[in-house]
């Protein structure tokens, strides 16, 4: 028996997933790509006008912010233009649960937060696949620019980095489960993103010009602080008070600071201090609520810690490995011998000292293309 | 593959006698109803054909009828119109949202509201809307069949007890009309609102009725149209094809057509609930007998609409999409079910049209999709508290 595979395609109302869906629904001529149904799916994860109008927040999110109406829109009329299905999905309680509310303790604890990646982790592959698999579908893709193929030597799915270096998404993606990756496609892996934009011209689509969403998708206008702010008020929350002191290095008390929320690891302005040269976070303590600030070369370090991991090329980190590691999505990966620390923690060791070591980023481990995995920086 | 319609409480197509019945105003009898000449006179006769069919239906005087764009205007009208400034107004938490937001509406200016629950049946008790009485209470809204559970509200001893107090009482019909015995007098209402397209008519058209002396103010102002109750040139067409939908639905009304749905309805009914964790909403009272709204434990609502609409049958959850969200059923949860199981609801409600053959096809579509949805996540995000 054939069996007619369906799959449900993420749809963001950008030009990613819209081509995406598009390349698996149609070849460029307009003949349908035989085998498979498509559907397309938007996950709808937080309210847009929530939040609008308070503490400085936008009152009307622009247009490319992920959720809102606008973009909906968008997806719909591609899937419309597509000739496919296409359905809303409500996730709003688990985005909240999962990736907002993290977000915010994280912050208040004086740490550095990354919801890209646990929206990846909770929302787009665990519940979009659990989704997919609720109506029908065998495998969900994305516009996502990664590659995932079957070692079969190595009996594992592997992560690569895509063709287009720039637009690289392999940083988010490096907690994805073998499971996941065995029914996720990637149909953009091996375009670049000019390339990407002049497929979805081909197909017609109106918006192969659409400017990228650059922000996190829940914090319209792009402040943290805004948000942190109007989202605890909400919740019938006080902020909680974490006002201390700002230390150099050596211990000295030079100053005081409003709230440790205020402030991320390698941040030089705002710190309300005044030094011949410039200044920057090197460490905040949440349980002192002491904000050290150093100079420049202060702010490199050699060794980093990370914890809940999550391996892809390999089962797990047994003995040392040579890696090139990412401290931050915009980062070149810089070699380092990543050795096991204890359950589920590793300790990497750089060859150079690097610049504003971060806990609360993600930590992603590379052999040469492939993501041999990663966690989150303590 | 087969495609089965299962969601007439949100609309329904024309019935061919009622698009026939509208052809001839598109492009020949095309007048302005309000024109003096031969083409307004051939527009103003259809419009008055339909008038009286309509006053025949609600059982009024024709003048009583005021035609409208539908049944939000409908609901909107009576709640805008009737109420003024220090008035009380009574409706229930389980109205049509064109009558609940025009009741925040009227709240942000200075109308007092009090919204009724109803029991975990279903039902309203007219018991509660008495002791909300105040001296002060100008009008009382409450529907006639609700949307979502189909159940039938006791408008008659509402209207009793309106106007045992003198106080106006309007009546949201739009999902109860074609569907039960219709009777304005019987009803006691002074005002009421239906829609054609719940009816198999065409959208974008509704009536009112208006008791003569009811002091309303109109919604829509400019011409003297619909005697002065509603300004606004007449849709003729739609008018025409209103007036031949409620002719067909008091056809329906006589001639089977509802105990034959109820039997329909009912063995689907009963089908689905031969499956373990699945209840009736509403079934303990008397209902529409086109609709069962169920609850399916274990079973994420939203994610059973798309599987069973990518197989061909059709309905809708137990959620409404508002604005880009989706909010759990005001009325399910006004019944007490909480957030989860209410979003695990379906509703089905079948057209007039329906066959066994589409029972059928559900029958098979339905268990499928339930144990599909359960095999996938036992302890599935839909259902735990």
């Amino acid at each position: 028996m054939t069996e007619h595979t369906t799959i449900a395609v993420a749809m963001s109302g950008g030009v990613d997933s819209s081509t995406a869906a598009a390349m698996l629904a149609h070849s460029a001529d307009g003949s349908a790509v035989s085998g498979n149904a498509v559907v397309g799916l938007t996950l709808h994860l937080w309210d847009q006008t929530r939040l609008a109008g308070k503490h400085g927040i936008p009152d009307a999110p622009k247009a490319g912010r992920c959720c809102s109406l606008d973009d909906v829109y968008d997806a719909r009329r591609v899937a419309e233009q597509l000739g496919i299905p296409y359905y809303v999905v409500n996730q709003e309680d688990r985005f909240e649960r999962d990736v907002v509310r993290p977000f915010v303790d994280e912050y208040l604890a004086g740490r550095t937060p990354i919801p890209c990646s646990l929206c990846n982790n909770h929302l787009k592959f665990d519940q979009l696949l659990q989704t997919a698999r609720s109506i029908g579908a065998t495998r969900i893709a994305t516009g996502h620019y990664a590659v995932n193929e079957y070692d079969p030597q190595r009996a594992r799915w592997i992560l690569k980095r895509p063709a287009d270096l720039a637009k690289d998404q392999t940083y988010f993606l490096f907690g994805l489960t073998q499971e996941q990756l065995a029914h996720t496609l990637f149909p953009l892996g091996r375009l670049t993103k000019p390339e990407v934009r002049e497929i979805a011209r081909q197909h017609g689509l109106k918006l192969a010009e659409k400017p990228d969403s650059q922000e996190i998708c829940f914090i319209p206008g792009g402040d943290y602080k805004q948000f942190l702010t109007a989202y605890l008020e909400e919740q019938g929350e006080s902020m909680p008070e974490t006002a201390g002191e700002l230390v150099a290095s050596n211990g000295e008390v030079i100053g005081r600071h409003d709230g440790i929320s205020n402030f991320t690891v390698g941040q030089r302005k705002g710190l309300g201090v005044s030094s011949p040269n410039p200044l920057y976070v090197l460490q905040i303590d949440p349980a002192s609520h002491r904000v050290t600030v150093g100079v420049d070369e202060e702010l490199a370090t050699r060794t980093l810690r990370a914890r809940r991991l999550n391996w892809i090329s390999i089962p797990t980190l047994t003995a040392p490995m040579r890696v090139r590691i990412k401290i931050r999505h915009r980062h070149d990966p810089a070699w380092a011998t990543l050795e096991p620390a204890g359950e589920s923690e590793a300790l990497a060791t750089f060859d150079e000292p690097q610049r504003a070591v971060t806990p609360g980023q993600s930590a992603v481990f590379y052999d040469g293309d492939e993501v041999v995995g990663g966690g989150w920086i303590v | 593959m087969l495609r089965v319609y299962m969601d007439a409480n949100a609309t329904t197509p024309l019935l061919p006698q009622v698009m026939e019945a509208m052809r001839p105003y598109w492009m020949e009898n095309f007048g302005n109803a309000s024109s003096i000449h031969i083409h307004g006179q051939a527009a103003h006769r259809a419009v008055d054909r339909a008038r009286e069919t309509l006053s025949r239906f609600f059982n009024c005087h024709e003048a009583e009828v005021v035609f409208n764009s539908g049944g939000t205007e409908g609901d909107n009208t009576a709640i805008f119109g009737m109420l003024h400034p220090g008035d009380h107004f009574i409706t229930t938490s389980i109205e049509h949202s064109a009558v609940l937001r025009a009741a925040d509406r009227v709240a942000s200016r200075g109308v007092e509201v009090t919204f009724i629950d109803p029991e975990p049946s279903g039902l309203i008790n007219p018991a509660d809307i008495e002791r909300a009485i105040k001296p002060n209470t100008r009008l009382i809204s409450v529907m006639l069949a609700n949307n979502e559970t189909g159940v039938l509200m006791p408008v008659q001893e509402i209207g009793k007890l309106a106007a045992s107090r003198r106080i106006f009482f309007h009546i949201d019909a739009v999902q109860g009309a074609g569907k039960v015995e219709f009777d304005v007098q019987r009803f006691g209402c002074h005002l009421l609102s239906i829609s054609a397209h719940k009816m198999h008519g065409p959208k974008g058209v509704g009536a009112m009725y208006v008791r003569r002396g009811t002091p309303i103010e109109p919604l829509m102002v400019g011409g003297s149209h619909e005697r002065r109750q509603r300004a606004g040139t007449e849709n003729v067409p739609c008018i025409v094809g209103l007036g031949k939908a409620v002719e067909l639905a008091m056809d329906s009304l006589a001639d089977g057509t509802i105990p034959r749905l109820a039997a329909l309805r009912d063995r689907l009914e009963a089908g689905i609930l031969a499956l373990s964790g699945t209840r009736v909403n509403g079934g303990s009272v008397r209902r529409t007998a086109n609709t069962t709204n169920i609850s399916f434990d274990q079973v994420e609502g939203e994610a059973m609409v798309i599987a069973l609409d990518l197989k061909g049958v059709a309905v809708s959850g137990g959620s409404a999409c508002h604005s880009g969200s989706t909010e759990p059923s005001h009325v399910l949860m006004a019944m007490g079910l909480n957030k989860n199981a209410a979003r695990a609801s379906l509703r089905f409600s079948l057209m007039r049209t329906a066959t066994d053959a589409d029972v059928d096809h559900a029958l098979r579509v339905v268990p499928e999709a339930v144990e599909h949805l359960r095999a996938l996540s036992p302890v599935a995000a839909g259902t735990l508290g």
